[in-house]
């Protein structure tokens, strides 16, 4: 049996962050399901953000300004104490970032250069060029091996394994050696990352199927705000490749086809860089106009910056339309759209990140403790994967400290793998059935249909019933490969179960919530209610099914105002 | 169109074989999107590794119609052929169709010590770096580790030993950044024909990086940092 003290489920930004963060005398080890420098933290472009008064228009800059304007940004529905810790720790974190090794951009004056970004009341998004995650997501794992982390790499966790109310285990395939794997652990953090691609059109890597949050959903463990889905405004047409915010953030112009910076009727002072859910929808109302080009995107205009900038700032955008569009930024405009982007909600936890299960943590974008209530501001998530991946990391070694009783569960633990490696075969034994991946294909076409950028209740509802049908459609999933070494299929298979939790939460959370907030906009209420909602929202899984609660936000020292930018 | 595919399962097959998929792919299809297609479509049974599509993760490098690249970066309709060759990376054991084991590629990664040293403590208001002084380290952050280079390179083929392009500009990054404080001995472990020496410059490394890193500069300039700091050591001062 493989023991650990800590698992760390998750080797991005967040399960990096907790690696290192984590006890040195603790028996550490990290389990990705691609090798850690392929998931997609590595895909993040414009920045994180920072309060470091770099810039020379953001020297009264302030973590407090920081915090407010994640709040608002949040539409309020951040925990206010929870975001003030998030956006004290950014400071000290950039600095040791840097010190790890980080190429940050720089200031003549040899700081750490800032950009202006959406819905920041300063420019305060420190950078490195267009490839801020690449690096980030280098660094941390350069440190990591500098500091010897074992890691398990492309091996994918399928199961929480719970005894008396206690984390257990965990079961992993391992896709090089074909086997289902128990593991011991006294406490475990999940750092697993978004569900991106439990809808159609997302700028999130195909990896991204989001099983972790689903099984810890299936491990009783609640999940909050998962309604809350940011649709970011800018993906390249086709292939939805992120367009990083930063392309605003250094001045780009949002045009529609009638040849008009539209934002002016959305957001007349912030325009381009009106936070995310303001400017998906008014791309998406746009479009719904009739003003987009053939009737589906909108114009991403960097000409005017020139080509020098162009090529200094935005390296990498210019790489993907050449070679993702044909085209070049520095002569044509960019056609873009509205795409699933990030998930605000995610698994319960504290600003400890502990959720409710003892020795569960989790952290990242799997997570929601909540710092981005009902919209994040672009910026923010690397931020959030490293500074909560670094307080899981502490919380953990903390608890692991504090002597926690050993949980007997060898038994359980390895029977869980056989279980499961015995349920594939009897699948793969059927004679015929659903092809998983057409299933996959299946819920991404009904998420992006019913839980999209508008909502409403008949739509969400059909939703509802339409995931039924393909509940039951799974029951006759069928494996047409076999159950043996790095099987997709298996992978799939196992990770589909957990995104029908996670697509039944969204559409029940979306359904429930009659206001809109943030990213959530419901047609039908189409105004925000502070008297009524101004709570998260809690879905917790039963043997009859879901149960919602909510629960009230702490007062904080911000009040709710309207969002005007 | 025809996608003619090497299969290849070790612990069944005795050798690889290729495999033959008719598929239509739609305008605009990567071969990544194909591949995909062809997998939830035909046959799950195919293997290969993906994540990001966007050329920034370094997962799908392949081979394809006989040219090292990353699959979700090649789109079918520029190769201008009704058939698209796929085959794993060459120059490393397969481990199942066109996946294969990139362990040698890791561990002369690891040998190279690639994290940056900076001596003591973080600054409290941070390191002050000019950006010209980053211009260097700037050419070979772009590096996304996907091994194209590495297994193009004709010594690492016939030397299992050799560090290799994308180890050795990974050390050469560190090595010019001001930030770094590393001693001339991590340079000096690089001196040798497993290191810089071994170096054909025949320039493979350049040809296939489907990031223009540019390895075999990295390479150039570890070998003069290497004499110049041989030659201080020996007459006090660089030559």
């Amino acid at each position: 049996m493989i023991r650990h003290d800590l698992l760390i489920v998750g080797g991005g930004l967040a399960g990096l962050s907790a690696a290192l963060s984590a006890d040195p005398r603790l028996d550490v080890a990290v389990i990705s399901k691609v090798h850690p420098i392929r998931s997609h933290s590595v895909a993040a472009q414009g920045g994180i953000n920072a309060a470091l008064a770099n810039h020379p228009q953001g020297a009264d800059d302030s973590c407090d300004r920081h915090a407010f304007d994640t709040i608002k940004g949040s539409d309020y529905l951040a925990d206010q104490d929870a975001a003030a810790l998030l956006c004290s720790r950014a400071i000290p974190t950039m600095y040791d970032l840097d010190h790890w090794g980080v190429p940050f951009s720089r200031f003549p004056e040899g700081t750490i250069a800032q950009r202006p970004f959406g819905g920041a009341g300063y420019p305060r998004t420190c950078y490195a060029a267009d490839r801020t995650g690449q690096v980030l997501l280098h660094t941390l794992y350069e440190q990591a091996v500098r500091r010897n982390i074992v890691f398990y790499e492309e091996w994918l966790v399928t199961d929480i394994i719970v005894r008396d109310r206690k984390l257990a285990g965990l079961v992993a395939y391992d896709l090089a050696g074909g086997e289902l794997i128990p593991l011991r652990a006294k406490a475990v953090i999940f750092a697993t990352g978004g569900y991106g691609r439990v809808y159609q059109k997302s700028t999130n890597a195909y990896i991204n199927l989001g099983s972790g949050i689903g099984m810890a959903y299936k491990a009783g463990i609640p999940l909050k705000d998962m309604e809350f889905v940011q649709f970011h405004p800018t993906s390249l047409l086709g292939k939805n490749i992120l367009i990083t915010e930063a392309a605003r953030g250094e001045g780009g112009y949002l045009v529609n086809a009638k040849g008009r910076r539209f934002m002016e009727d959305y957001a007349s002072k912030a325009m381009e860089l009106a936070p995310r859910d303001i400017v998906a929808r008014s791309i998406q109302t746009e479009i719904d106009k009739g003003n987009g080009f053939e009737g589906q995107y909108v114009h991403l205009d960097l000409r005017h910056l020139g080509r020098e900038k162009i090529l200094k700032r935005l390296p990498g955008i210019r790489d993907i339309c050449l070679h993702f569009a044909g085209l070049d930024p520095i002569d044509r405009p960019i056609p873009i759209l509205p795409a699933q982007h990030y998930s605000m909600g995610g698994i319960d936890v504290d600003a400890t990140c502990a959720s409710p299960l003892e020795g569960f943590f989790a952290a990242g974008e799997c997570a929601c403790v909540s710092v981005h209530g009902a919209n994040r501001l672009g910026g923010n998530s690397l931020l959030e994967a490293i500074v909560f991946g670094q307080i899981a990391g502490e919380s953990a070694s903390a608890y692991l400290r504090s002597g926690p009783a050993e949980v007997a569960g060898d038994r359980e633990t390895a029977e869980a793998a056989r279980s499961l490696m015995s349920r594939m075969r009897a699948i793969h034994e059927r004679e015929a059935g659903e092809n998983v991946f057409q299933l996959l294909n299946r819920l991404k076409r009904l998420m992006s249909d019913t839980a999209g950028i508008f909502r409403d209740a008949p739509t969400l509802s059909r939703g509802l019933e339409e995931l039924a049908e393909l509940r039951e459609a799974y029951r006759r999933v069928f494996i047409y490969g076999n159950c043996g070494r790095y099987c997709q299929e298996m992978v799939v298979l196992v990770e589909f179960e957990h995104m029908l939790e996670i697509a039944e939460v969204i559409l029940l959370g979306a359904l429930r919530r009659e206001e809109t907030r943030g990213s959530h906009f419901r047609t039908d209420f189409p105004k925000r209610d502070d008297a009524a909602w101004l709570k998260h929202t809690i879905i917790t899984r039963s043997e009859k099914g879901p149960v919602i609660t909510y629960r009230d936000l702490k007062a904080g020292p911000y009040a709710p105002q309207e969002r005007i930018y | 169109m025809t996608f003619k595919i090497l299969r290849f399962e070790p612990h069944r097959d005795e050798h690889p074989h290729f495999q033959f998929y008719r598929h239509e792919p739609k305008p605009h299809d990567s071969v990544l999107e194909a591949l995909k297609d062809i997998r939830d479509q035909q046959d799950p049974s195919l293997a290969f590794r993906y994540s990001c599509r966007e050329a920034v993760c370094g997962s799908c490098s392949l081979v394809i119609n006989g040219r090292i690249a990353l699959a979700c970066r090649t789109q079918v309709s520029d190769l201008g052929s009704d058939e698209v060759v796929v085959e794993p990376l060459p120059n490393l054991e397969i481990q199942k169709d066109l996946i294969v084991d990139l362990k040698p590629f890791w561990e002369a990664y690891r040998r190279i010590e690639p994290f940056l040293q900076a001596p003591g403590e973080t600054p409290e208001k941070g390191h002050r770096v000019e950006e010209k002084d980053l211009e260097r380290v700037f050419q070979y952050i772009t590096c996304i580790l996907c091994a194209c280079c590495y297994s193009a390179c004709p010594v690492a083929t016939r030397d299992g030993r050799y560090a290799g392009p994308a180890a050795l500009a990974k050390l050469y990054r560190f090595s010019v950044d001001p930030r770094d404080g590393r001693p001339f001995s991590a340079l000096e472990r690089v001196d040798g024909p497993d290191g810089v020496w071994g170096c054909d410059t025949v320039f493979r490394c350049n040809d296939v990086c489907p990031k223009d890193v540019r390895p075999a500069d990295g390479i150039e300039g570890l070998r003069r940092k290497i004499i110049a700091g041989k030659a201080k050591r020996i007459f006090g001062r660089k030559p």
